[in-house]
């Protein structure tokens, strides 16, 4: 049961080139520079990185969220260089599973992982991500690979096709394939081999936290300084931000930043209502903001919103990010027996959508949206019981 | 700019009026076209524009600038336009230690900091040079937007306190304008913000707010444009002018009509 007819119209789009930013200031916010006619090569060097495509409203270079059905909502995908806020339902049930298809989709894309968390150790998190569906031909290469390698002779000639002979043979790497946005099977785990062929960081705040502070204070939770020191180290060093002009493949890093904002970071904003680091969360989404502004990377962040006692703060979050979706699960509440809402586990309020160089934004027209979780499936569909 | 906002605020870039300040204010929707159409309207006024765009990049508002009609890179190259991005310098001064005081040098404050690094920053950019270069008309401060600073920690006192020392040098003495905006939270209860707000209703010449339609979303009218017109020095007995009108944001302007008349409903 591949889903591979509906995936087959955007995995023409994502062979177009994004023009490079050729200046010193690397912002993602390039208008896609002049198609290149095939054998062209006065044009500026144009790079394609797997995994992303450019915006058919304005040429905005954009990542999948790892679920077709979300991107659908939010214009085509994720733009990089922009902050994804999950407020997350009661539970965090939905959340952390909309994180992992996050991460998950990193993976299969050969993007750059960065998972910060204070609860969970990204390694443990890392495991526990649904297995992607790919072309089932796709996995049998993948597998006479593996096989190949293994067998002592490996300069077999090739009988029939002996020009083929001449190229170089296929390494041992996972599929990174090169559609846009995949499903995945939350019953299964990732195959391990896709976790260890990946790049990824992983920050831990338990294992951070030292004993002596010699950072000056500036009201920002130490949680927070460490993490936004060490994804400012990320991006300088693997050149996200253009840094390092040798690279010789762009990538896009992935962030994904889980319950910020909950007590395990420091943090007092949902436990009192006017706490002394009462403008931490906000001056940090700030910051963290100009660094994506400023590299070729988008962030996701749960954030428990439903805990946070000052709903100020809540709209100053709001206005401090691009994306806001609002997960609110049935689970534990009178809905979850209405005979109303069988057909859904819950609802998804897109609460924010930027306008990102332009006047107009991709607003849906429908604004009462209901998932459902099935196994191979996370559908998003209009709540047939608002019409 | 939009031309039909022109016509409604009944100014033209060639005979605005000076020494103003302007609020944009937007409510339950977003109200950044204004801050475009001020930011292209003052452009091609031939004035000396300072802009502190807090919350988005620079390449944001070129490219929508190129839509209506003007070229920030060309007007900051030829020094009409200072342009202070505060995402890329809030990673400036967060991660080094600067010499001299940076504009948003309140980041690295533990307490409520003041805005005085950032009025110099002001000052120093619209002080007028008298080197007999080309003369622009008249200066104009234009900041996108003073919300962001109150959710950085800052406290509304502080803001008003900065707003009035920017009136004092660019209004007052340069004969400029200033053009601000600010969230308006709604039901939420953020009193901060209510006292900024309310402090900068009473100082503005001109207020124009966005808001989202009662009735919830539609495709074909995006909001309401609420406009004000207001003398604060005179005395109240003269009855302030206002104005509402519907509006929809299209790609490359925004048409404005009475309540009621969108074209999709007659």
């Amino acid at each position: 049961m591949a889903a591979v007819a509906t995936c087959g119209g955007d995995a023409g789009s994502v062979g177009s080139a994004v023009a490079t930013a050729s200046k010193s200031n690397v912002t993602s916010f390039q208008r896609r520079g002049p198609r290149a006619s095939g054998t062209n090569d006065s044009s500026p060097r144009l790079v394609s990185i797997t995994g992303t495509r450019p915006s058919v409203r304005n040429g905005q270079l954009l990542v999948s969220t790892g679920l077709p059905a979300l991107d659908q909502l939010l214009g085509g995908g994720l733009a990089v260089g922009t902050v994804l806020l999950i407020e997350e339902d009661k539970y965090n049930i939905y959340s952390s599973l909309l994180f992992k298809y996050f991460l998950a989709e990193g993976i299969v894309s050969g993007h750059t992982l960065l998972v910060a968390s204070a609860n969970e150790d990204p390694a443990n998190i890392l495991q526990e991500l649904p297995a992607p569906l790919l072309d089932d031909n796709c996995k049998k290469e993948f597998d006479e690979d593996v096989y190949n390698h293994k067998t002592p002779e490996s300069n077999i000639k090739m009988k029939i096709a002996w020009r083929y002979q001449l190229l170089p043979k296929m390494e041992i790497r996972p599929v990174s394939s090169s559609r846009f946005g995949h499903y995945y099977d939350t019953s299964k785990r990732i195959p391990q081999e896709l976790i260890e062929a990946s790049k990824w960081h992983g920050f831990f705040l338990p294992e951070k936290i030292s004993s002596t502070l010699k950072v000056e204070p500036c009201s920002l939770t130490y949680g927070y300084i460490k993490l936004l020191q060490f994804i400012q180290n990320i991006i300088y060093e693997e050149g996200f931000d253009g840094s390092n002009p040798q690279k010789k493949q762009k990538n896009i890093l992935r962030i994904g930043i889980q319950n910020l904002g909950s007590p395990l970071w420091g943090d007092d904003i949902c436990c009192t209502e006017n706490g002394d680091s009462s403008h931490s969360l906000t001056k940090f989404l700030y910051v963290l903001r100009g660094l994506l502004r400023t590299s070729l990377s988008a962030c996701i962040i749960t954030m428990p919103t439903h805990l946070i006692q000052n709903k100020a703060v809540i709209a100053h979050v709001t206005n401090l990010s691009d994306i806001v979706v609002g997960l609110e699960s049935f689970i534990g509440s009178e809905r979850e027996t209405n005979p109303l809402y069988k057909d859904y586990h819950g609802l998804i309020h897109i609460r924010q959508i930027p306008r990102l160089n332009n006047l107009v934004c991709d607003e849906s027209d429908v604004k009462d949206l209901g998932f459902k979780l099935k196994r191979k499936l996370f559908t998003i569909e209009v709540d047939s019981t608002s019409l | 700019m939009f031309p039909e906002l022109n016509n409604l605020l009944n100014t033209t870039p060639d005979k605005a009026e000076q020494g103003t300040l302007t609020l944009l204010c937007d409510s339950k929707t977003d109200g950044s076209f204004l801050v475009h159409h001020f930011l292209s309207f003052y452009l091609k006024a031939n004035c000396k524009v300072c802009f502190v765009a807090l919350i988005q990049s620079f390449s944001h508002y070129n490219i929508v600038g190129q839509k209506l009609g003007v070229n920030l890179t060309m007007a900051r190259e030829r020094g009409q336009l200072v342009f202070l991005e505060g995402l890329k310098s809030a990673v400036d001064v967060f991660f080094r230690a600067q010499e001299k005081p940076h504009p948003l040098q309140f980041l690295r404050e533990a307490n409520a900091g003041n805005l005085k690094p950032l009025f110099e920053f002001v000052r120093e950019a619209l002080k007028p040079v008298d080197s007999g270069e080309a003369g622009w008309t008249y200066p104009v401060l234009l900041v996108d937007d003073l919300s962001v600073l109150l959710s950085l920690g800052l406290g509304a006192v502080a803001v008003l306190d900065f707003i009035h020392y920017c009136r004092v040098t660019v209004c007052w003495e340069l004969k400029g304008n200033i053009v601000v905006l600010v969230h308006d939270s709604g039901d939420v209860e953020d009193e901060e913000n209510d006292i900024l707000l309310n402090g900068l209703s009473h100082q503005s010449h001109l207020i124009l707010r966005a808001e989202g339609l009662a009735t919830g979303f539609c495709r074909d009218v995006h909001g309401q444009l609420r406009i004000l017109w207001r003398r604060p020095s005179q005395s109240t007995s003269q009855r302030d002018q206002s104005l509402t009108y519907q509006y929809k944001i299209q790609d490359r302007s925004v048409s404005f009509f009475a309540k009621g008349m969108s074209p999709a409903v007659l």
